[in-house]
């Protein structure tokens, strides 16, 4: 069977994009060929990626589709046929099947009879398919970023396509994309080869492409990258390199032949923050970090080249000099930023717009400020006292970094600026520490703020930007959310659940807003009948991320306990946790049932105009099952409420639970929608006053059950 | 010391070598352009050429004055005052990529020693409505230029697309010549005597005196009185041309000759001398939160204001429009 290759040529792609349309090429590839009928289910797919390149090597595909007998159904028998003889009907379908009318067949269905066709069905050649379809799919490829580069401007891509190599066997498929038709050559490497590299067969395009310089596989550059990491390092005794996922991924995607040097700084560097240092060289000029034993930042750095080699040291010498130059501007910048403390910032801070609608960063930090102090009111923790004062001088400072010329410089490093400024200047740790991680976290797998202080702080950060924004009426809707809003509130979720913070969300969005009172902002608050009602089903929509994408609870217990309330996100949690425990018991899938049905009935008696009235009446009941169950909601619920109050969910649930025969019972002997208006009411009322006493943790009737 | 070449091009030699690689593939020299301005893409050459269908290729020098970036002639890397090496190649040609890695051999930089990426570096100017799609191309971990595909000019989508070079000067001939300060760098050296004359002499005095006057001295009051006086010319001046240019279409006008005479390229003097006045104020610290963003919109109104009427005046709808 033969092997399949195709090669996109482009300039170079940003490395960010590489590993995805990868990825999608080949999905997009094998889904056409399996569509199509040309895939057997042992042809095996293989991607290759390089900055100058996306493939995709096929090994065993059809050369051609089967041929299908395919029935064809024409007209009916009535119209065929006039008197026996074929009408010009039947003789239209015969010439299009082409067929005599006198050996067409029949067939019968249950409209009548009908005049039918078996046709042959010639497969077409897999180069035949993918000429015509494959390029639909190399066009349809997602990039977040594309461009349009020619004359006329007849498609977009994420760089301008140079050269296609697609290969069936020893036979070029004449697809074209881009405006340039697929041949059988390849190019090497940019600088270490030269020329158009022939390619005869799919199956020499990895190997071909190795003598031009190019490692095809990233996977091969990614371990070849390592190995040269380590060698470099070794070169120096004592020293190992950082291991940085992220980084790695990046040069793996920015070089067709990778190599690594060397190189050093002078010492005296070393004064400067190693957040800074690190920041300048991973990030900016994308080196590695190379550490002592004990894990302290030495005077070297690790650079991955897309060659072969440095014979002379050329590039060793100029990547030295960069980065001395760079770190030349930090000190710069570090020195410079002393001159003003970051007390003296903060008024600076009213020329610096934190959102066009919401104002300076100075009304930010007034706000910011009010709202620990009215907002951190109750969170003391028992064994930890807030430092209040150090919290409030933090909020007022946080964002003072922001008028820093290092900040300014590298905007990835706000907040650490600041909290490194503040213990340059002497103040308290706790403010320090504070600022340092107050836009923490970053992400879900991020560290949310080290102490109660930045915790807080970061709270108070991230719950003024949602009220300002939601007030607004600028909350994120489908994949839009330009201020990242879902980060910044999942941000919030984090922080409570792992500082156990006895936050109320209602409330805090109530005191975040009063920040707002009186500003110029207030004046475009359009949206602030909508904003409470908006703001909690935005953060149960979070809670709900959190509790089942990140904690992994079921989808069901997620939605049995958040309807139960979701203002309390360490409260929804623990709840959570003990329904997922208790469901384990025997007695909990049919109280779920029973519940369900509870709600069922109360809601048909609400839909037929017989919603109980009055008040419960115990002694009204008749039946000894009724009477039984009166008996035990009454005996449970408070030992229930007891047990809730003390946040022993687990054993509120289950008490619950051992309500499930007294309950069973009732059901089998109590008819609760009679005749008898009273009877009936009553009925009801202990319904609904269960349904009531029992759904504070979560609310049963959510449970996906397996009977009906 | 390492060097790339025993004898590296001095500045003016870069500039030469350059000039000459790039007139040799086809394209226009045009002078610098002789009003201020923080970036060469701002010039005619660029921002009103690249509109339209017209092919063109040019390469020009283009001095680009950013006050807030001035250090008294201190700091070794950065420069209120740099040298952008520009070329525009409209339509690009499909080695267009080549054609840059020549010209960086042709100035003395021997690929095959050095470690050249093209990373991802998309550009985007909000006051002059442009974007486009490129990269920064690192050599030797240093960026050395800016290559873009624009896509849009002043707010108009482009047909065909240019491809825009921008060499840093300064930077690429401090690499060449491996110096640490630009004001090291060798800007001319006596054929006869050998003597050199570096970038300090020429350069130091004025950094230090535009940082002065950029930072402490400019007249803030006076200063936003030019930037209204020029704002309110451009303005009147586009707002004539597309009341002119609307009667043509409507054809309650035949005086053709009216719009192909009409000064748009001196609204765009204007509109240039708009943005550099902003700069100016920026640096001085004179424009508050709430100004800023108005100011920037003010600009930009105007140069896609601008961009639209050169646009309108170069096209043939205009003409036909009078002709039928």
């Amino acid at each position: 069977m033969p092997d399949f290759l195709l090669e996109i040529g482009l300039e170079e792609i940003p490395a960010r994009m590489i590993d995805s349309a990868r990825e999608e090429l080949a999905r997009r590839t094998q889904e056409l060929l399996t569509r199509e009928n040309l895939a057997p289910s042992d042809s095996k797919f293989t991607s290759y990626s390089t900055p100058r390149r996306l493939a995709v090597f096929v090994e065993g595909i059809n050369a051609a589709q089967a041929d299908v007998q395919e029935q064809v159904t024409g007209p009916s028998l009535k119209v065929a046929y006039k008197d026996g003889v074929p009408t010009p009907a039947a003789e239209a379908f015969a010439k299009k099947v082409g067929v005599e009318v006198a050996k067409l067949g029949k067939i019968s269905n249950p409209k009548g009879e009908y005049l039918a066709a078996t046709i042959q069905k010639k497969g077409r050649s897999a180069a035949e398919v993918l000429t015509e379809l494959l390029p639909k799919e190399m066009a349809g490829i997602y990039w977040a970023k594309n461009m349009y580069w020619r004359a006329g401007k007849p498609e977009r891509f994420v760089r301008p396509v140079r050269w296609i190599t697609a290969l069936l066997e020893g036979h070029v498929v004449p697809l074209e994309f881009g405006g340039i038709k697929a041949a059988a050559k390849t190019h090497g490497h940019r600088i270490l080869s030269e020329g158009e590299i022939p390619l005869s067969k799919p199956e020499n395009y990895k190997d071909s492409l190795e003598k031009a310089k190019v490692l095809v596989s990233p996977a091969e550059r990614e371990h070849r990258i390592r190995k040269a990491l380590d060698a470099a390092t070794r070169t120096i005794p004592g020293l190992r390199w950082r291991e940085d996922e992220d980084l790695l991924r990046t040069v793996v995607n920015l070089t067709e032949f990778p190599s690594v040097i060397i190189g050093s700084f002078e010492k005296e560097y070393l004064s400067l923050p190693e957040e800074v240092l690190v920041t300048v060289m991973r990030d900016h000029q994308k080196y590695f970090a190379v550490e002592d034993a004990s894990g302290k930042l030495a005077p070297y750095f690790l650079a991955v080249l897309n060659t072969d080699s440095d014979p002379d040291g050329l590039i060793r010498h100029g990547n030295e000099r960069v980065l001395r130059a760079r770190f030349n501007d930090a000190r710069f910048f570090w020195e410079a930023d002393q001159k003003v403390s970051l007390r003296d910032r903060v008024e600076m801070l009213k020329n610096v717009t934190f959102q066009k609608e919401l104002g300076s960063y100075y009304e930010k930090a007034k706000r910011m400020a009010h709202l620990v102090t009215i907002g951190g009111a109750d969170f003391d923790h028992p064994q930890h006292k807030i430092k209040r004062n150090a919290l409030y001088e933090a909020a007022w400072l946080a964002k003072a970094d922001l008028t820093t010329e290092l900040v300014k410089e590298f905007t990835e490093l706000q907040g650490i600026v600041g909290g490194l400024y503040a213990r340059a200047q002497g103040l308290d740790p706790a403010i320090a520490d504070a600022i340092y991680d107050h836009y923490k976290p970053e992400s879900m797998d991020d560290a949310s703020p080290r102490t109660l202080e930045s915790a807080l702080l970061a709270l108070a950060d991230k719950a003024d930007s949602i009220a300002g924004m939601f007030a607004l009426g600028l909350q994120p809707t489908g994949s839009k959310d330009p201020f990242a809003l879902r980060r910044q509130a999942n941000g919030i979720v984090k922080i409570i659940v792992e500082h156990k913070l006895p936050v109320d969300l209602r409330i805090l969005f109530q005191v975040a807003l009063v920040g707002y009172k009186g500003s110029e902002a207030e004046k475009k608050f359009t949206q602030l009948d909508k904003y409470s009602e908006s703001v909690s089903a935005f953060f149960r929509e979070r809670l709900e991320f959190y509790l089942r994408d990140v904690r992994g609870f079921a989808y069901d217990e997620v939605n049995a306990v958040l309807a139960a309330g979701h203002d309390r996100v360490t409260d929804a949690l623990d709840r959570v946790q003990a329904v997922s425990e208790v469901r384990k018991s025997a007695d909990f899938e049919p109280i779920s049932i029973a519940f369900k049905r509870i709600k069922n009935i109360l809601r048909q008696a609400n839909e037929v105009g017989k919603a109980p009235n009055g008040k419960f009446d115990r002694a009204a009941l008749e039946d000894p099952a009724e009477k039984q169950l009166a008996e035990a909601v009454e005996k449970t619920a408070p030992v229930v409420a007891e047990l809730r109050h003390k946040h022993k969910y687990a054993d509120a649930l289950a008490e619950i639970a051992k309500l499930r025969p007294t309950l069973d019972t009732f059901f089998e002997k109590v008819m609760v929608m009679v005749d008898d208006e009273k009877l009936r009411s009553n009925r009801l009322l202990l319904l609904q006053k269960m349904l009531n006493d029992f759904s504070t943790i979560a609310d049963f009737s959510e449970i996906v059950t397996e009977k009906k | 010391m390492l060097t790339a070449k025993p004898n590296p091009l001095t500045f003016q030699e870069l500039i030469f070598t350059l000039q000459k690689f790039w007139a040799d593939q086809g394209c226009i020299l045009q002078q610098p352009y002789d009003v201020e301005m923080g970036a060469g893409t701002m010039s005619p050459e660029t921002f009103l050429r690249v509109l339209g269908p017209k092919p063109y290729h040019v390469c020009y020098l283009q001095p680009s004055r950013r006050p807030a970036d001035g250090r008294y002639g201190e700091n070794p890397n950065r420069l209120f005052k740099h040298t952008q090496c520009q070329v525009i190649l409209k339509p690009p040609p499909d080695n267009v990529q080549d054609l840059y890695l020549q010209s960086l051999q042709a100035i003395g930089v021997e690929l095959r020693k050095h470690d050249l990426k093209f990373e991802e570096d998309n550009w985007e100017s909000p006051t002059l409505g442009a974007w486009g799609i490129g990269w920064q191309v690192m050599l030797d971990g240093l960026e050395v230029t800016q290559f873009t595909y624009f896509q849009q000019c002043g707010g108009v989508d482009l047909e065909p697309i240019s491809a825009e070079l921008t060499y840093g000067l300064e930077r690429l001939c401090a690499f060449l010549q491996d110096v640490d300060s630009v004001y090291d760098i060798v800007w001319a050296r006596d054929p006869k005597t050998g003597r050199e004359i570096t970038y300090r002499e020429i350069r130091q005095a004025e950094e230090l005196q535009f940082s002065v006057y950029n930072f402490e001295y400019a007249d803030v009051e006076k200063t936003w009185e030019h930037l209204r006086l020029y704002e309110a010319e451009c303005k009147a001046l586009l707002d004539e041309y597309n009341a002119k240019s609307k009667a043509v279409r409507e054809k309650k006008s035949e005086s053709l000759d009216d719009l192909k005479r009409f000064p748009i390229l001196p609204a765009f003097d204007l509109c240039l001398k708009c943005s550099h006045l902003f700069n100016l104020l920026d640096a001085r610290g004179a424009i508050s939160v709430t100004e800023r963003v108005g100011v920037i919109a003010r600009i930009r109104a105007l140069a896609v204001g601008v961009a639209k009427a050169y646009v309108d005046q170069q096209s043939d709808t205009a003409a036909a429009a009078v002709n039928s």
